[in-house]
């Protein structure tokens, strides 16, 4: 198999055990392209990407521009200040002006959800969601994926446990859909207030007490605790969330010998995950953002690879391999 | 005017006990004779349809003044008689609001040459603030059917209760949106699976429950005349039926019809036609709407009409505006939903329409009395026809139910002894 079945990347939900394993196939023949002395290969050359950050992000962002760049694909990126966003243009003529531009694929962040869809239905172009609101972060939960896959190969009946505010993490949800799918056993733990208000919506044991939770985990996530996100405050102190859920060297005790750390980053140093956990050789915090770079290459490869547009591009897409 | 008689049909009258075989003659403006084979100087031929009085739709966002690019009173009256109704009444979040005499005085000259009757709610609070009762003596005699600072709850209960209080002297309805926004967590939709799934910040259900229980028990307490608008969750339902239970007479209430056809599920592609205030809920709560329809908890089926323009709907979820349009497809879904399966008759949905309406409102309708105003609503119950956007005489296209097949649908709506809407076929 040798393409997606869906043209776009807006979430893990839609996609099965074969699309995935196909990501996670590609983005490891680019995790050894990043690797050598020249970093880059002509697969997308003559193709332009259009990096849509509506919301801040400084990591994603660079990321995928690595990724693009390392891919020789055109960048263009427009963050939300600088955007028309800002003097009252819809979100849709924003898109239409820069399709308008003959631009081959868009990678969008936005604060609401749904509105890599709404883009998918407004353009002719690909589009590709690094995060829309609370909803996905479809190309994070990949690279965690591949991440697993790379330490701990098969993830069937792996126990995975989602520590922190999975209410408001499209990290958590992308990770919920596409751990399952693999085949891995997922279970979330947080105070009531930080899990979503409705649990059947999601295939995952429930847990409020760390401790309980991470008993025998083979990987531990944990989140970010997210000041900017939460409106109001959902936990009394971080005092209180560090003492009841932070992850430090004792209470990983409990966990199986050898258990992974895992993290999407940026760390709160000391508040989810202790210093000396985080820096730990159990922790694959960097594996993760190393691999983020070659699984989004594998993303722009097996999406943007075959739009629409009816012009010749100069240097097809070639096959993997070739280089200068 | 010349005699006009509508001969042929099936006139069901709820405030005559009538549900019969026979003609109606209409005269000068007003309902004349009702028996068998009546003749006139006109006649209209409705065999196989139903007459009823003129259905009144007591929620609908007019938009004029202030927001006449999503809709005026012509279009909004226009789309009003092709929907069957003889009558609205507005809403006040109207730019400015009519919470002073002149400001009413202002609206109703504007609707003088509408298609239909036209009523308007005042303000509650000066400037649908929340805080400093309008001047309601001044309003009522300019003219408001009853109060309400619809689009928003007035969130202290100390105003409230001194609404209600002022109210008890002048017989208007105190209407209300009940919502507690401290619990809406800012939402865009119903808080349950889906909003759970696609990560948008929802509003559970228990917001609208706390602030509808409020408000009953200080209607309850004043013996204000309190009417729960749009309601929409089996909370709701719960407390109105309670409250009449205990013998509270001065309350009563109103559901749309998506609250009683659509779930949350329709959010799940991200539909902004899925999108209004309160949300759609769980399937529990449409089961428990349409219970309170049939057992008589729920008194009028009213639109909350709230047309939007394209732009502003064709956006992603967060950003589009609260509100679909309903004047065009009322009584085509509720009679295709609650007549059709059985839930309620042809005269318990009419009383829903027309007559509790107009008595909640006191309004001088609903009823086809000999010597009454002729407005008449005529359906179709088994015309066939599907829902189509394109069509509306509306400006707002926002629906949920485009492509919906119906059984039912109003053909004809006469106002005052004009016919203003004739599609009979």
């Amino acid at each position: 198999m040798t393409e997606l079945s869906s043209r776009h990347l807006l979430g893990l939900k839609g996609l099965n055990y074969d699309d995935i394993s196909l990501v996670l196939d590609v983005a490891s023949a680019f995790r050894e392209v990043i690797e050598r002395p020249i970093r880059t290969v002509p697969t997308l050359r003559g193709w332009t990407v259009a990096n849509l950050f509506f919301e801040s992000s400084t990591r994603t962002r660079i990321s995928f521009e690595l990724a693009e760049k390392r891919l020789s694909a055109d960048v263009v990126n427009l963050s939300a200040p600088a955007s028309s966003a800002s003097k009252g243009e819809t979100l849709k003529d924003t898109a239409r002006n820069i399709e308008a531009m003959r631009i081959d694929a868009v990678v969008v962040r936005h604060a609401a959800s749904g509105v890599p869809h709404f883009l998918a239905d407004a353009v002719d172009c690909t589009v590709i969601s690094a995060g829309d609101g609370q909803h996905e972060h479809p190309t994070q939960g990949l690279l965690d994926l591949y991440t697993l896959h790379e330490q701990l190969g098969d993830l069937e009946g792996k126990r995975i446990v989602i520590v922190g505010d999975v209410r408001h993490s499209r990290v958590a949800r992308s990770g919920i859909w596409g751990m399952t799918t693999m085949g891995a056993s997922v279970a979330v733990c947080a105070p009531p207030t930080l899990l979503p208000s409705d649990l059947d919506a999601f295939p995952v044991d429930v847990y409020n007490n760390v401790d309980e939770a991470i008993e025998g985990a083979d990987v531990i996530y944990t989140l970010r605790i997210q000041l900017e996100r939460q409106q109001g405050a959902l936990f009394p102190s971080i005092r209180e969330y560090m003492a009841m859920y932070g992850i430090n060297r004792s209470r990983l005790e409990r966990a199986r010998p050898g258990c992974l750390i895992m993290h999407p980053g940026p760390i709160n140093r000391g508040w989810e995950l202790d210093g000396d956990v985080a820096d730990d050789p159990q922790s694959v915090i960097l594996p993760q953002v190393t691999n983020g770079v070659a699984v989004r290459m594998a993303v722009l490869y097996l999406t943007a690879g075959r739009g629409t547009s009816a012009l010749q591009k100069i240097g097809e897409p070639r096959g993997l391999g070739s280089e200068i | 005017m010349s005699r006009l008689v509508l001969s042929g049909g099936r006139l069901i009258d709820p405030t005559q006990s009538l549900d019969d075989a026979v003609d109606i003659a209409i005269e000068d403006g007003v309902v004349a004779e009702i028996g068998k084979g009546l003749s006139g100087a006109e006649t209209l031929d409705v065999t196989g349809l139903i007459v009823a009085p003129g259905f009144i739709d007591i929620h609908v966002h007019l938009r004029e003044p202030g927001f006449e690019y999503k809709e005026t009173i012509e279009t909004a009256t226009a789309a009003a008689v092709a929907g069957g109704f003889v009558g609205v009444v507005g809403m006040p979040n109207t730019n400015p609001p009519p919470d002073t005499a002149a400001a009413v005085r202002g609206l109703m000259k504007r609707a003088e040459s509408a298609s239909c009757r036209v009523f308007t709610m005042g303000t509650i609070t000066k400037g649908r603030q929340g805080e400093e009762l309008a001047e309601m003596g001044d309003l009522v005699d300019a003219g408001v059917v009853g109060f309400s600072d619809d689009g928003d709850p007035v969130n202290d209960a100390g105003v409230m209760r001194l609404a209600l209080d002022y109210c008890t002297m002048f017989d208007r309805p105190v209407a209300v949106h009940a919502e507690d926004r401290s619990l809406s967590n800012s939402g865009h939709m119903h808080e349950g699976a889906v909003s759970a799934e696609l990560g948008i910040p929802a509003i559970p259900s228990v917001a609208s429950d706390v602030m509808a229980a409020r408000d009953l028990l200080l209607a309850e307490y004043t013996g204000g005349r309190l009417h729960l608008m749009h309601m929409s969750t089996a909370g709701e339902v719960s407390l109105l039926s309670r409250s009449k239970a205990d013998g509270i007479k001065t309350v009563s209430g109103e559901t749309a019809p998506h609250y009683f056809t659509l779930t949350d599920q329709a959010v799940h592609s991200f539909d902004t036609n899925a999108k209004m205030s309160p949300p759609l809920r769980s399937q529990a709560d449409v089961d428990a709407i349409l219970e309170g329809l049939a057992d008589g908890t729920i008194d009028a089926i009213a639109t909350d009409h709230a047309p939007h323009a394209s732009h502003e709907k064709d956006s992603e979820f967060a950003a589009a505006p609260f509100g679909i349009v309903g004047l065009e497809t009322s009584v085509g879904i509720s009679y295709d939903t609650l007549v059709h399966s059985g839930i309620l008759t042809p005269s318990q949905l009419i009383e829903k329409m027309s007559c509790n309406p107009a008595v909640i409102c006191r309004i001088d309708g609903g009823t086809l009395k000999p010597g009454s105003r002729a407005d008449l609503t005529v359906i179709d119950p088994d015309r066939r026809w599907t829902v189509d956007p394109a069509k509306f005489r509306t400006k707002g296209r926002n629906t949920p139910f485009a492509g919906r097949e119906l059984v039912g649908d109003a053909v004809m709506t006469i106002v005052g002894g004009e016919i203003r809407f004739d599609e009979r076929g």
